[in-house]
């Protein structure tokens, strides 16, 4: 019994990480019809850069992990100018452009970052639960992840920027005729992208060790939980992470670890076929 | 106040729009009627600076709105989303004043706009353009896919607003009959060009406007009230 409770808690914890960089796909591809392929670039290097500001710089954990997700939100501005700055640049090409970022970006971080895996301490101490050792880490994970979905949903229905956001991902042409610029708005998303890509690193570091290439193992789990709810549902996103994360932590718990993701992958796919056979049976 | 002199528009390789000239100056109604494929809709999108053309001036005084064909709301969005954005670049972005003009939309505040009939729907276009503050409306296929009945209604909102606050119009309708009845002067667009222009009640009288447009055998309306005729002359020779 207290294995399970363990597996599932730290599912629910890495699940939430996952929603936090599926969120990023949705956030970029509802403004711009962009898929980002860089989404684990932004929270690798999240993680890297609060490691640097702990270790090198000597600041405060919470100083160190919010620079993190601040650069983090930087380099998506900074992708997403390169994605998308050039007019008339297809969401095809746009998706290429940000696959070859991701993998240059590899090439900076093993020259500042190296090519170990790196990680740090995060919220020290455990708790108990139905006889469970539990890390603190997950419920700070989980709280933290819950309040920044949160906090997006009120960004979008209740800011006018955040409406404006969702206009564009309703119908671009009728918002440049009311005058916002869906150029601007896709930068925005992208940057937004970027901090919750950051967010999902500098939570999930001390969990799970990152290294260069982590970025493709968090961008398949993101994309499949943000695929979950068709790449423009924030609380699909979150459904989708979650499910993927309880799945993955019991089949390393219960069958064997290097299976985890092929066979949480391949239970997704199986939800995601029988939620298609749904839809088509209702429309 | 709205002005395009010698304008052509290239969508690739086709040229939409070929050396138009139009004006509307201010607090006036004018049509530009044409068949499907005219160029109606792509000249109104280089009017409303949507699309670049290719040569000729456009010349735009005070605030501008484009409503555009098919209405284009936000449809994930509240009625009141919808018309806020429509003051994106404003300051007011509070829809009361347009519940004053448009009263009809106050109750639908909180509706989603993608829940909403046509006719409703055509009212949410106009009314997130009015949020602007325009001096100018640009209304592209007013009565598209709408009931006649909807589509009067809408065109007595807009004869209203006309009237009670100066608002110029440029209506682009397919519909001649409802173009003639609402605007004082209207504008003949085919393959791109410009081939017949003047006062309603002129074009009206056209025989060959009548049978292209109108029917043959269409009679001038009756029931026109808008503004009197102008003294430009209606013509159909090939130039604006």
């Amino acid at each position: 019994m207290s294995a399970l409770v363990e597996y599932l808690i730290s599912g629910v914890a890495i699940g939430c990480g996952f929603a936090l960089v599926g969120s990023g796909f949705v956030a970029i591809f509802r403004v711009t019809e962009v898929i980002n392929f860089a989404q684990g670039t932004f929270a690798v290097v999240a993680g890297f850069v609060a490691y640097s500001g702990l270790t090198s710089a000597g600041a405060p954990q919470g100083v160190a992990e919010a620079l993190g997700v601040l650069a983090a939100g930087a380099l998506g501005l900074a992708f997403g100018g390169a994605a998308i700055g050039r007019k008339h640049t297809s969401p095809l090409a746009s998706l290429v452009i940000t696959l070859g970022l991701a993998v240059t970006a590899y090439a900076g971080e093993i020259a500042i970052w190296g090519d170990q895996p790196i990680s740090f301490s995060g919220l020290q101490g455990d708790f108990v639960l139905a006889g469970a050792h539990l890390l603190r880490q997950y419920l700070l994970v989980i709280g933290v992840a819950l309040l920044v979905l949160l906090g997006l949903g009120v960004f979008f229905t209740r800011t006018y920027l955040g409406k404006g956001m969702t206009a564009c991902a309703s119908n671009r042409f009728a918002a440049e005729v009311v005058g916002i610029s869906v150029r601007r708005m896709g930068l925005l998303s992208f940057a937004l992208g970027g901090l919750l890509g950051g967010f999902a690193g500098v939570l999930l570091i001390p969990i799970q060790p990152l290294s260069f290439n982590s970025d493709i193992d968090l961008a398949i789990s993101g994309f499949a939980a943000a695929i979950f709810g068709g790449l423009r549902s924030f609380e699909m996103a979150l459904v989708g992470g979650l499910v993927l994360g309880v799945a993955e932590s019991l089949v390393g718990g219960y069958v064997q670890a290097s299976y985890e993701t092929v066979v949480a992958l391949g239970g997704m796919l199986l939800l995601m076929l029988w939620q298609a056979r749904r839809r088509v049976e209702l429309a | 106040m709205l002005s395009a002199t010698d304008l052509v528009v290239r969508l690739g390789s086709v040229t939409a729009v070929d050396g138009v000239t139009l004006s509307v100056e201010r607090g006036e109604m004018v049509a530009l009627v044409g068949p499907n494929g005219a160029g109606k809709t792509t000249l109104v999108k280089a009017l409303a600076g949507l699309v670049r053309p290719a040569s000729g001036t456009i010349a735009v005084e005070g605030r501008l709105a484009y409503v555009p064909e098919g209405r284009h709301l936000f449809y994930d969005l509240s009625v009141e989303d919808n018309l806020s954005l429509g003051a994106w670049r404003g300051r007011d972005r509070n829809p009361k004043r347009i519940y004053e003009v448009l009263p009809g939309l106050a109750g639908l505040a909180r509706r989603r706009a993608g829940t909403l009939s046509g006719g409703q729907q055509q009212m949410v276009a106009v009314g997130r353009a009015l949020m602007a503050d325009p001096e100018i409306l640009m209304v592209d296929e007013l009565s598209l896919g709408l009931a006649p009945i909807v589509v009067s209604d809408l065109a007595d909102h807009l004869a209203s607003l006309h009237q009670r606050h100066g608002l110029a119009l440029l209506l682009i309708e397919q519909n001649a009959r409802l173009a003639f009845d609402l605007c004082s002067r209207a504008y003949v667009l085919e393959n791109g060009h410009i081939v017949a222009s003047g006062s309603s009640a002129e074009l009206e009288r056209s025989e060959q406007v009548r049978r292209a447009y109108l029917g043959v055998g269409s009679t001038p309306s009756k029931v026109r009230s808008r503004e009197g005729d102008s003294s430009e002359s209606a013509r159909r020779d090939g130039s604006a």
